[in-house]
C-alpha cells in the first residue's frame, strides 16, 4: 500500500497491462496520466509505443489503426478531446476494437470550464462504448486491468471506458495497493485477436454497409453490450478472486436493505454519499437512507437497479450531466428501469457541474426531499437543479 | 449469409459482381494487328484485359466498355463495336 | 505474370481514374501492404460488404483520419516485432487528404512514420456529388462552384500540398499521373523502399466529374502534364530533384476537352480567364523547368 495520486495509480495499471501502442494528446485533467506513461516510457520501464498525436481526433484513430493491426491500446481523455473523439469513438466500436480509455470526466463549453462532471462521457452513452465509473482511485486503477479483460473478450469485442472524476480522483492522493505484475500477466493474457490485418489473411475492415444489413450490424453491437453485463459480473469476480478487491459487478448498494430513501450515483460521490448516509443513520432519527453505486453506466443495468430498488419508497438520482431541455441522463435511464416495475418515487437531482462540491448536506437535503416525497406521496419536481444560485 | 463481426470482407469477393452487364460498346482485339505491348491492360480500371500467350485478351464478365483501351491502342488494334451487333 | 490485387467487379464508373490509381499502386507495392483508405469514391467503390476489391489487407475508418490510422498501424508492427511484414500505404482522395484530413496528414509526417501517402487528386469531392475542394483548379465548374452569370466557377487556385508536405523536410515527395503508369509504379516502388513519411499526389481524372467520355480518362491525364497544369516532378528533403519535361501544348487543348472549364470558351470575358490558366502553367513551367 503506498500514497499516490489517482493519475499515477492508473498510470501504474496501464503499465501493468502492457500495452503496445499508446497515443495521446494532452488535455487537462486527463494530463498526469498520460505524463506519467510517457516517463514510463522514456526510462525504459515500459517497452508501448507512444504516438504524441496532433489532436484526440488522431488519438483515437492511432489506436484504430493499431488495434486493427493486433495491438492493445491505450488512451486517455476527458470532455473537448472526448467531443472531439465523438465520431472517432462510434467507428472504435462498429469496427469491434477492444480499445481501452481513461475518461478523466470533466464538463463541457461553454462557458469554458476545466472542473470536473461526467457531461463528456455521459455525452457519449450511445456510441457502442462499455462505460464503467470509478468511486476512488483504487476502483479507477484496478477497473483499467478489468477494463481490458472485458473488451478483449472474443463474446465481447467492445471498447471499454473507465470514468474517473476529474481532480476530485485524478489529482487526490490515497492509499493504493497496486497489482503484482506476474498476477496481472495471469489475470490478463496477451491480446491474441482471431481477424486482425496482416498479408497472411489480407481481410476488408470498415467496409460500406447498405440498408439491407445495417440493422443487423447495429443489432450485433448491441448483443455483445448485453452480453457484457454478465462478463463485467464475472470479471469482477475474477479480479477479487486473484487481488482480493471487488467493487461491485454492474451495481453496488450501501445500507440498502432497509431503506425507504435510495440515493443512486455514479463515480466520486458515491464516497461522499455513502459518509453522508452514516451520519444520517447514526444521528438516532431513524432515518433508513441508502445507496445505489451504478458502476457501469453502458450496458445500463436495467434489471439490477430494478431490483435493487424494489423495496424503496423513493430513489433520488444525482447527475454530474444535463440533457439540456429534459433532465439528467441516469435520472431518465432509472425512471425507464422502473416503468413496469411500479417501483419507488423517483426524483432527478442535477448537481456537480462545472466542478461545484457536492457536500454531505446536499445529500442529505436531497434525502429529506425524498422522504418528504414518500410523505406526501408524491413526487413535486421529476428533476431539479440543487444548490442553484442567483441568476 | 452469416455476418462478419465488424462487417469484414474477403479479399477480391467484387469478383461475384460481374460488370460485364454494364457495357453498351464492346472491346474487340484484333489479334493480328496486336503487338503485345500491354497499354490496354496496364490502363484498364478493371484490371480485367490479361495476356495470353504474347497476346492479349479481354474478360468480358468484368468489362464496363469504356473504352479507354480502343482509345490507347497505339496501333489502333482494338475496335468499340455495340453489344449485340 | 504479377497477379491482379485489386479485383474486378468493383463498382467504378467505367474508365474511372481512382481505379487505375489503386491498380498502379498496387502493382508498384506487391502484396506485401497494409492499406488504409479514408472515406471517398475509391474506398466506396471498392468495399460494398460483403464484397472486397483489396487483394492485400485493407482498413477504412473515417473520412479525416486516413494518416491517423496509418499511423497506428506502423507503430502496432513496429511493437509487435512484425515491421517486416508489410508496408503501409495511405490512398485518399483530395478531399480527404489536402482539405479534410491535412491536419492528421501533417501529424503524420511531423512524426516521422513509415508510412506512404497517397493522394489520387480528383480535384473535387467526386463521392458526393462533385463539389469543390481545396484541390479543385482555378477556372473549374463544380456543384458548389458553378459557373454562373457572375461567376467563373472556381476563383482559387489549387492549394498546393507536394509543397507542404516538402516542408515537413520528409525524405520523399512525388507527383505523378495515371497517364504515365510507368512512372507512378516506379515512384510507389521508390517511395515504399525509403524509411520514414513519404507523400505521392497522382493526377487521376474522373470522366464523370470533369465532363469528358470514359475513353479519354488517360487522354486527359496525359494533357494536363503536357499543358503544364500538373507538373510532375520528386523532391528529397524539400529539393526538386527530378522533373518531367514536356513539349508543352496551350492550356486550351486540356480546357476544352472537358465540361467543367466549358464555360470559359463559351462565356463573356472567358478569355481573360483562359490567359489567368495559361499563367498558371507558364509559372509551373518556369518554377519546375518544365519546358523542353
Amino acid at each position: 500500500m503506498e500514497i499516490m495520486e489517482g493519475s499515477l495509480a492508473v498510470a501504474e495499471a496501464v503499465k501493468a497491462c502492457r500495452p503496445n501502442v499508446i497515443a495521446a494528446y494532452p488535455i487537462t485533467p486527463q494530463t498526469h496520466i498520460v505524463e506519467e506513461i510517457a516517463r514510463m516510457v522514456a526510462d525504459g520501464e515500459l517497452a508501448s509505443e507512444y504516438v504524441r498525436v496532433e489532436s484526440e481526433h488522431s488519438a483515437m484513430s492511432v489506436c484504430i489503426g493499431a488495434s486493427a493491426t493486433g495491438a492493445r491500446t491505450y488512451t486517455a481523455t476527458t470532455s473537448q478531446g472526448m467531443a472531439l473523439m465523438h465520431e472517432v469513438l462510434f467507428n472504435a466500436a462498429g469496427l469491434r476494437l477492444p480499445i481501452v480509455m481513461t475518461a478523466a470526466n470533466r464538463s463541457l463549453s461553454a462557458p469554458i470550464n476545466i472542473w470536473n462532471d461526467q457531461q463528456d462521457a455521459v455525452s457519449e452513452r450511445d456510441s457502442g462504448w462499455i462505460q464503467l465509473y470509478a468511486e476512488d482511485t483504487q476502483e479507477a486503477s484496478d477497473m483499467t486491468i478489468q477494463a481490458y479483460k472485458i473488451a478483449e473478450d472474443r463474446d465481447i469485442l467492445l471498447p471499454v471506458m473507465v470514468g474517473m472524476d476529474g481532480f476530485i480522483l485524478t489529482h487526490v492522493h490515497e492509499p493504493v495497493e497496486l497489482c503484482p505484475q506476474e498476477k496481472v500477466d495471469d489475470f490478463l493474457p496477451s491480446y491474441d485477436p482471431d481477424h486482425y490485418l496482416t498479408p497472411k489473411n489480407p481481410l476488408s475492415f470498415g467496409t460500406i454497409v447498405y440498408p439491407s444489413t445495417y440493422t443487423e450490424f447495429r443489432y450485433m453491437i448491441h448483443e455483445a453490450m448485453k452480453r457484457a453485463e454478465r462478463k463485467i459480473i464475472d470479471v469482477a469476480s475474477d479480479f477479487r478472486d486473484k487481488f482480493g478487491r471487488h467493487y461491485g459487478g454492474l451495481i453496488d448498494t450501501y445500507e440498502a436493505e432497509d431503506a425507504e430513501v435510495l440515493i443512486m450515483a455514479m463515480g466520486s460521490v458515491i464516497g461522499t454519499a455513502k459518509d453522508a448516509i452514516d451520519e444520517l443513520r447514526a444521528d438516532g432519527k431513524g432515518e433508513k437512507v441508502g445507496l445505489v453505486k451504478v458502476r457501469c453506466y453502458r450496458p445500463f443495468p436495467a434489471e439490477a437497479i430494478a431490483e435493487a430498488v424494489k423495496s424503496a419508497k423513493a430513489i433520488a438520482v444525482l447527475d454530474k450531466n444535463i440533457s439540456l431541455g429534459y433532465e439528467g441522463a441516469l435520472h431518465t435511464d432509472v425512471k425507464s428501469a422502473l416503468y413496469k416495475e411500479n417501483g419507488p418515487l423517483a426524483l432527478g437531482f442535477i448537481l456537480g457541474l462545472g466542478g461545484r462540491d457536492i457536500t454531505k448536506n446536499t445529500i442529505k437535503n436531497i434525502a429529506e426531499k425524498a422522504q418528504k416525497a414518500i410523505k406526501s406521496g408524491r413526487v413535486e419536481k421529476d428533476s431539479e437543479f440543487v444548490d442553484l444560485g442567483a441568476l | 449469409m452469416k455476418l462478419s463481426i465488424g462487417a469484414m470482407a474477403e479479399p477480391g469477393s467484387t469478383r461475384t459482381n460481374k460488370t460485364g452487364s454494364w457495357r453498351t460498346f464492346k472491346p474487340i482485339i484484333n489479334v493480328e494487328a496486336c503487338i503485345g505491348c500491354g497499354t490496354c491492360s496496364m490502363f484498364c480500371p478493371e484490371g480485367t484485359i490479361c495476356k495470353v500467350a504474347d497476346k492479349y485478351a479481354i474478360d468480358y464478365d468484368y468489362c464496363k466498355g469504356c473504352g479507354i483501351c480502343a482509345h490507347e491502342c497505339p496501333v489502333k488494334a482494338i475496335e468499340m463495336v455495340l453489344e449485340g451487333e | 505474370m504479377q497477379e491482379e490485387l485489386f479485383a474486378p467487379g468493383h463498382r467504378g464508373c467505367a474508365g474511372c481514374g481512382a481505379a487505375i490509381a489503386a491498380r498502379l499502386i498496387l502493382k508498384g507495392s506487391g502484396k506485401d501492404v497494409i492499406i488504409v483508405s479514408p472515406t471517398g469514391c475509391l474506398e466506396v467503390v471498392s468495399s460494398p460488404y460483403p464484397e472486397s476489391a483489396w487483394k492485400v489487407p485493407w482498413i477504412h475508418s473515417l473520412f479525416e483520419n486516413a494518416a491517423a490510422v496509418a499511423s497506428g498501424v506502423e507503430v502496432a508492427l513496429k511493437s509487435l516485432g512484425r515491421k517486416d511484414e508489410a508496408k503501409v500505404i495511405a490512398i485518399g482522395g483530395d478531399g480527404a487528404t489536402i482539405d479534410i484530413g491535412i491536419g492528421a496528414l501533417s501529424g503524420m509526417l511531423e512524426r516521422g512514420h513509415d508510412v506512404t501517402y497517397i493522394c489520387y487528386d480528383n480535384e473535387a469531392y467526386m463521392n458526393t456529388g462533385i463539389q469543390r475542394s481545396s484541390s479543385t483548379p482555378y477556372g473549374a465548374s463544380t456543384t458548389t462552384s458553378p459557373a454562373g452569370k457572375v461567376s467563373f466557377g472556381e476563383n482559387r487556385p489549387k492549394k498546393n500540398l507536394p509543397a507542404i508536405a516538402a516542408a515537413h523536410g520528409i525524405p520523399y515527395v512525388a507527383t505523378a499521373s495515371i497517364a504515365y503508369p510507368k512512372d507512378v509504379i516506379k515512384k510507389v516502388k521508390k517511395a515504399i523502399s525509403i524509411e520514414g513519411p513519404k507523400y505521392l499526389q497522382i493526377h487521376a481524372p474522373c470522366c464523370t466529374g470533369w465532363g469528358f467520355d470514359g475513353s479519354k480518362t488517360i487522354e486527359i491525364g496525359r494533357l494536363a502534364v503536357e499543358t503544364g497544369l500538373f507538373p510532375i516532378y520528386e523532391s528529397t528533403e524539400g529539393k526538386v530533384t527530378s522533373v518531367k519535361k514536356v513539349k508543352r501544348k496551350p492550356v486550351e487543348e486540356y480546357l476544352k476537352a472537358q465540361r467543367r472549364f466549358k464555360h470559359l470558351f463559351e462565356s463573356e470575358g472567358g478569355e481573360g480567364e483562359l490567359k489567368k490558366i495559361q499563367d498558371i502553367a507558364d509559372a509551373n513551367a518556369k518554377q519546375f523547368g518544365l519546358d523542353l
